[in-house]
């Protein structure tokens, strides 16, 4: 079988030259279940654009084995929506297939009926014809979680998917995540509370705009390593030299 | 004045009325849709710009011709279109500057262009007609140009329906299945600009976009569904091309400003009746069980 590991070596993600992350080596294994931890603009976000190829300048190698773009599924921070386009749930949903239907393929039977199955896993069972506008923030996040669930990737990449989220919602949709990662699927999950990351995910990646720790979650998150987290986020600075460690290797 | 002699007698006597009617009913029929999609991307202002922009093509289509050749002034405006379509979009995605701010300095730069040219044969009525409408000029080759856009826009519509939906409700998520978004936003502004050129003769360049916007604000507090907007849009633009030839015929009014001011009465009289409207929020009606 191929390897789908994802593996960094020496990344540095930056914005017009200024690190976002930098000195990144490490790998995503094959169907690990990672939590992505950190301080407010640590490079958390940066770190899974950099996967999907949203924009930030790239040094380094980022090796994907044999994972091609169609295999990964993204799911942003606060997602770009038209939430007021008069769009129902079911065409939402349905957007998940498209490497299958693309832009003119019609719709099988099996592929609707994967949808409804879709959003009953998401606990939105019959909501297929409700308008996108009238959904909450909570429904629109099942929305897009049944959305992944359709596109079938191998990685996914979820970036604060239960802020601002309920209780009863985000269990739900943590079972969605067992899901994959019983599959033997990839998930990379931006998150900032602790107690979902330890009881939840088995590996964790600390960063603070450079790996503070990564690997089981237990030696990542002591006290002493998210002390140095906090420490180490360095503020961006304005009139910032050239990073000496990638002068020493020129 | 029987109701015949005044809704039908008009089409039936004068041939030009006729070849008007079916101009700015089919003219409805293509805009309205596009109308639509264009409000619902928040992109009013960019229709707007639009039909600033294809000015100074129309016009040195004009000079270029020596006359009123529809088909110069068309390929003109065209090229004016998306010439301005293109560099914004260019400059949007390569510096910092968002569309909208883009679109503003290259349509005013272009409305000043097409000004400057029109003032240099300021004189000639035939320009004057082109750019601000008159329903005397339409010909049967006016007509199968005007048939010819529609047909295509519908066409094109329904081809692309699916990405193009997606890109305006999630452009980042077509980008990240590779769904060449860009490539069916283009192709859209490519339709906005045929249909503002087709515009050019029952309403001018300046006011063919009220063709779509007018429509698409209706359209917009009465329909739910994105087909059910699009057929109320070609509908009440279509309508509204009916009845305000009929109103410039009777009045003597320029057809141009007529017909847009016959689909802004629609506009009004949905702000205060259509379910979205005034009259149906102010209205106190007891709540629902769930």
């Amino acid at each position: 079988m191929s390897s789908h590991a994802i593996r960094f070596s020496d990344v540095t993600l930056s914005y017009d030259r200024h690190p976002a992350v930098h000195h990144l080596s490490g790998v995503f294994e094959t169907g690990s279940l990672t939590a992505v931890v950190g301080p407010n603009g640590a490079g958390k976000s940066t770190l899974l654009k950099s996967l999907v190829g949203e924009e930030c300048q790239v040094e380094g190698r980022i090796d994907f084995g044999s994972l091609k773009p169609h295999d990964f599924g993204y799911l942003p921070q606060a997602a770009s929506l038209e939430r007021q386009f008069p769009l129902m749930v079911a065409d939402v949903v349905l957007l998940g297939a498209w490497r299958r239907i693309g832009p003119f393929r019609g719709v099988t039977r099996a592929i609707a009926r994967e949808a409804a199955s879709a959003l009953a896993a998401v606990g939105l069972k019959g909501f297929e014809r409700r308008q996108v506008g009238s959904l909450s923030g909570g429904q629109m996040q099942r929305v897009l979680f049944a959305r992944l669930l359709l596109q079938d990737a191998r990685v996914l990449l979820l970036d604060e998917p239960f802020t601002s989220i309920d209780g009863a919602t985000t269990r739900d949709l943590f079972g969605v995540v067992q899901r994959w990662h019983l599959d033997g699927r990839t998930v990379i999950a931006v998150l900032h509370d602790f107690e979902q990351v330890r009881s939840y995910f088995p590996e964790t990646l600390l960063i603070s705009r450079r790996v503070v720790a990564w690997g089981k979650t237990a030696d990542v998150m002591t006290d002493e390593n998210l002390a140095r987290a906090r420490g180490a986020s360095e503020a961006w600075q304005e009139g910032a030299g050239i990073c000496v460690e990638s002068e020493a290797r020129i | 004045m029987s109701l015949y002699s005044s809704v039908a007698l008009p089409f039936l006597e004068y041939g030009f009325m006729r070849r008007a009617l079916l101009a700015s009913i089919s003219l409805g029929l293509g805009a309205g849709p596009v109308g639509v999609i264009l409000m619902l991307r928040r992109m009013s202002l960019v229709g707007d710009a639009m039909s600033h922009a294809v000015l100074p093509g129309a016009a040195i289509g004009f000079l270029v011709s020596g006359g009123l050749s529809l088909f110069a002034m068309g390929v003109g405006g065209i090229i004016a279109g998306l010439s301005v379509a293109l560099l914004s979009g260019m400059v949007s995605r390569g510096t910092v500057l968002k569309e909208d701010a883009s679109f503003a300095s290259f349509y005013l730069a272009s409305l000043a262009l097409g000004v400057l040219i029109v003032s240099l044969r300021g004189s000639n009525i035939d320009l004057l007609h082109v750019l601000f409408g008159t329903i005397l000029s339409i010909d049967h080759d006016a007509i199968f140009m005007v048939g010819a856009i529609t047909s295509f826009t519908l066409i094109t519509l329904a081809l692309i329906y699916r990405p193009l939906v997606a890109e305006c409700f999630d452009p980042s998520f077509l980008r990240s299945v590779r769904g060449r978004g860009a490539l069916y936003h283009l192709l859209f502004l490519f339709l906005l600009v045929i249909n503002l050129v087709a515009g050019f003769q029952t309403l001018g360049t300046l006011m063919s976009v009220g063709m779509m916007m007018l429509p698409a604000a209706v359209a917009q507090l009465w329909g739910r569904t994105l087909l059910a907007m699009a057929i109320i849009a070609a509908c009440v633009a279509a309508f509204s091309g009916f009845l305000g030839l009929l109103f410039s015929y009777h009045l003597h009014f320029a057809s141009g400003p007529t017909i847009i001011l016959v689909a802004t009465v629609i506009y009004l009289l949905s702000l205060v009746c259509a379910p979205s409207g005034i009259l149906r929020r102010r209205l106190k009606r007891p709540h629902l069980v769930g």
